[in-house]
């Protein structure tokens, strides 16, 4: 029984890492309607940034971890104003060659300058190893991501229902010309939305590094997670990404643990699964546009 | 457009071959060097390319009056580029070696043009025991996994291990640690209480480890690809196994020198059987170590040791042929060669063109504030058994 309880807590950590490291994919794909496929590059940036402040600079872990979502959202706007912004109005197939391409570029880049073996961010003493809570074993990290990341969703959620910036966002999505019609600056509504996706996604690839490991690769190789989760959970709410990387993390873990030798597939069983039932994710709005 | 790029690329290689052979054909001993230097592997790569250089450094670049000339080029570890590559360094280059390979399917997919071409294949890292079955022309520097595995195993029978639970990559290697290990630990009176094959690209350990930690072993048997060793012990501690008195035995290619410091004290302990280690007290080793150091700021790996033999092992068959570079006199040169390597003794089995090798139990111990495997026991002059039987 307790060992259902510490996989079922493993899934949850695993699942909101994956939550921070997509959620930023679903903010571009859903409201701003563009195909980022270079979202994992942020990731990868935020993770390579983190590491070498802990690393090499001798900075603390927590005083890093808000420095990789500043820095990858401070790239995430030069590259939006600079590149992005000429894309949004283009076909869908020159998003994805475009942000394909940057994919590439980011991971020989990186490659290059900090080589090809996998890094490790040196982690507090606090942070390591699992204690008992009735049984149940609970790793100090993964308690800490879900901390974190349980934090980061319900802001986000705030943010988006409550505030004004949130109702601009949203007026600004449903209809542009409507929206700029009525004073609100859709450029940089975007603009600060997109930053913001990618700054979630440098710290989740700061988090994720100890868990998921972190080398040039990163953004190819966990492209299709972001994807699974944003197409199963729909992409027109944060709830939406948010269950669907919960659902996903536990699926794939207890998969993993009960029936190994079928491990790797069950989290395409899933997604197969939900997309026959619910074409348009868990959350999904029927195509309107 | 492209069948005329096709004939234009032919002609200016035509061309240049007749600029190029006459002039070069006798001074040169060209070695095609393929090698992974980007991809995944490219740790691999860099080492051996920098064991190439290191030896050329130390001993000059020429050997029996010619003068050594390599040519790099990576391969990715895509096994379609590697054959593509050893093609056009044969045909064009005209090439006397082709060597390096960083992952069994290349060195397989190099074969059949080392045979058609006579050009001796030197396999510097992949580690399956096919390969040298594959054409009378490879001969290998580097180990196979069959060595280190059914040594671990023999091992851990021997010293009180008496239940393992094994996780191994689903992929040709790590299925040939597991066999082989399974082999001998099962034959010297050990039990398998838990199997685990994880994917190839597996992102997180968490659920496997807390099926090892389920079964209650004595130890767990790992085989993962280079890279993957440092996250697999970073999470094998924070689950407690280290704790619990699981403790982890394998080949030696997880505890590779070149990723051990940065897996932190979660390493310390563990108990694996290979043929290199940076620690190896010897005095070739010694030198070998402060040379690779002082060159490129790094410690080298077994990997690098695999590539360092392997130039050194075409030095030595130049030398013997007396420059002569007819793909049988080379290899009739290599096979019965002896010596003494940063690794320890080692020699070429003439019947497999194998490596034939000591293989060391080390631990992971700290030394001057540094992670090293230090060896305590020696199996000494191991042959490859995983050879399909004739």
């Amino acid at each position: 029984m307790t060992t259902l309880f510490t996989i079922l807590f493993d899934g949850v950590a695993y699942g909101m890492l994956l939550f921070v490291l997509a959620c930023g994919l679903a903010v571009t794909l859903g409201l701003m309607n563009f195909v980022n496929l270079a979202h994992g590059a942020f990731a990868m940036t935020g993770g390579y940034i983190c590491a070498v402040l802990v690393n090499n600079s001798g900075w603390p872990f927590f005083a890093a971890l808000p420095l990789a979502f500043v820095s990858a959202a401070a790239i995430g706007v030069a590259l939006e104003r600079t590149l992005y912004r000429h894309l949004y109005t283009r076909s869908h197939l020159d998003q994805v060659l475009f942000t394909i391409g940057l994919t590439f570029m980011s991971v020989a880049a990186v490659d290059y300058i900090m080589g090809s073996s996998r890094i490790f961010i040196k982690l507090p003493a606090a942070l390591e190893g699992q204690f008992d809570f009735f049984g149940v074993g609970i790793g100090r990290y993964r308690l800490m991501i879900i901390v974190i990341c349980g934090l980061l969703t319900v802001a986000l959620q705030l943010i988006l229902a409550k505030t004004r910036f949130g109702s601009r966002l949203r007026a600004a999505v449903d209809d542009p010309r409507a929206a700029s019609g009525l004073g609100i600056n859709v450029p940089q509504v975007f603009a600060f939305t997109f930053a913001f996706g990618c700054g979630l996604a440098g710290l989740g690839g700061a988090l994720s590094a100890e868990i998921l490991g972190l080398d040039p690769y990163f953004p190819l190789k966990f492209m299709i997670y972001f994807l699974i989760v944003v197409t199963v959970g729909g992409s027109s709410s944060i709830t939406g990404p948010f269950l669907a990387s919960l659902l996903l993390g536990i699926g794939d873990v207890a998969g993993k643990y009960y029936v190994p030798k079928m491990g790797p597939f069950v989290i395409y069983t899933i997604m197969i699964v939900i997309l026959i039932w619910r074409p348009n994710g868990l959350f999904g709005r029927a195509a309107t546009r | 457009m492209s069948i005329r790029s096709h004939m234009l690329l032919a002609a200016g290689a035509v061309a240049g071959m007749l600029a190029l052979a006459p002039a070069h054909a006798q001074e040169t001993v060209k070695i095609g060097l393929i090698l992974p230097m980007t991809g995944g592997q490219a740790s691999t790569g860099k080492q051996i390319d920098n064991a190439v250089k290191l030896y050329m450094q130390q001993n000059g670049d020429t050997v029996a009056g010619k003068k050594i000339e390599v040519i790099l080029k990576d391969d990715a570890a895509v096994p379609d580029n590697t054959k593509r590559l050893a093609q056009e360094l044969i045909v064009n280059d005209k090439v006397n070696f082709i060597a390096g390979f960083g992952v069994t399917p290349a060195a397989l997919a190099a074969a059949p043009l080392a045979t058609q071409a006579k050009v001796p294949e030197i396999v510097m890292a992949a580690g399956t025991s096919i390969i040298t079955e594959r054409s009378p022309y490879i001969v290998r520097t580097s180990f196979t996994l069959a060595q280190s595995s059914t040594i671990i195993g023999d091992w851990a029978a021997k010293n009180g291990i008496k239940k393992v639970a094994t996780l191994t990559s689903d992929y040709a290697p790590g299925n040939d640690a597991l066999n082989f290990f399974k082999q001998n630990f099962t034959a010297g009176g050990g039990e398998i209480v838990e199997e685990v094959k994880v994917p190839l690209q597996n992102p997180d350990f968490a659920p496997f480890l807390q099926r090892m930690k389920d079964s209650k072993p004595d130890a767990v048997f790992v085989f993962v690809p280079a890279g993957q060793g440092g996250n697999f012990m970073k999470q094998y501690a924070e689950r407690g196994l280290d704790k619990s008195g699981i403790r982890v035995i394998g080949p030696g290619d997880v505890m590779d020198d070149d990723l051990l410091n940065g897996m932190g004290d979660a390493a310390l302990g563990t108990v694996t059987a290979h043929l290199y280690s940076a620690a190896h007290p010897s005095a070739a080793n010694k030198e070998f170590v402060a040379a690779y150091k002082k060159a490129f700021g790094s410690r080298p790996g077994f990997m690098a040791v695999g590539g360092y033999d392997g130039i050194r092992l075409i030095y030595e068959a130049l030398k013997k042929t007396g420059g002569k570079t007819d793909g049988d006199a080379l290899i009739a040169a290599m096979k019965g060669m002896k010596w003494e390597s940063p690794r320890g003794p080692i020699s070429i089995d003439p019947e497999t063109r194998d490596i034939v090798q000591n293989i060391y139990i080390r631990k992971v111990e700290k030394v001057d504030g540094e992670l090293y495997n230090v060896e305590f026991a020696t199996f000494e002059a191991v042959k490859d058994s995983g050879k399909t039987k004739k």
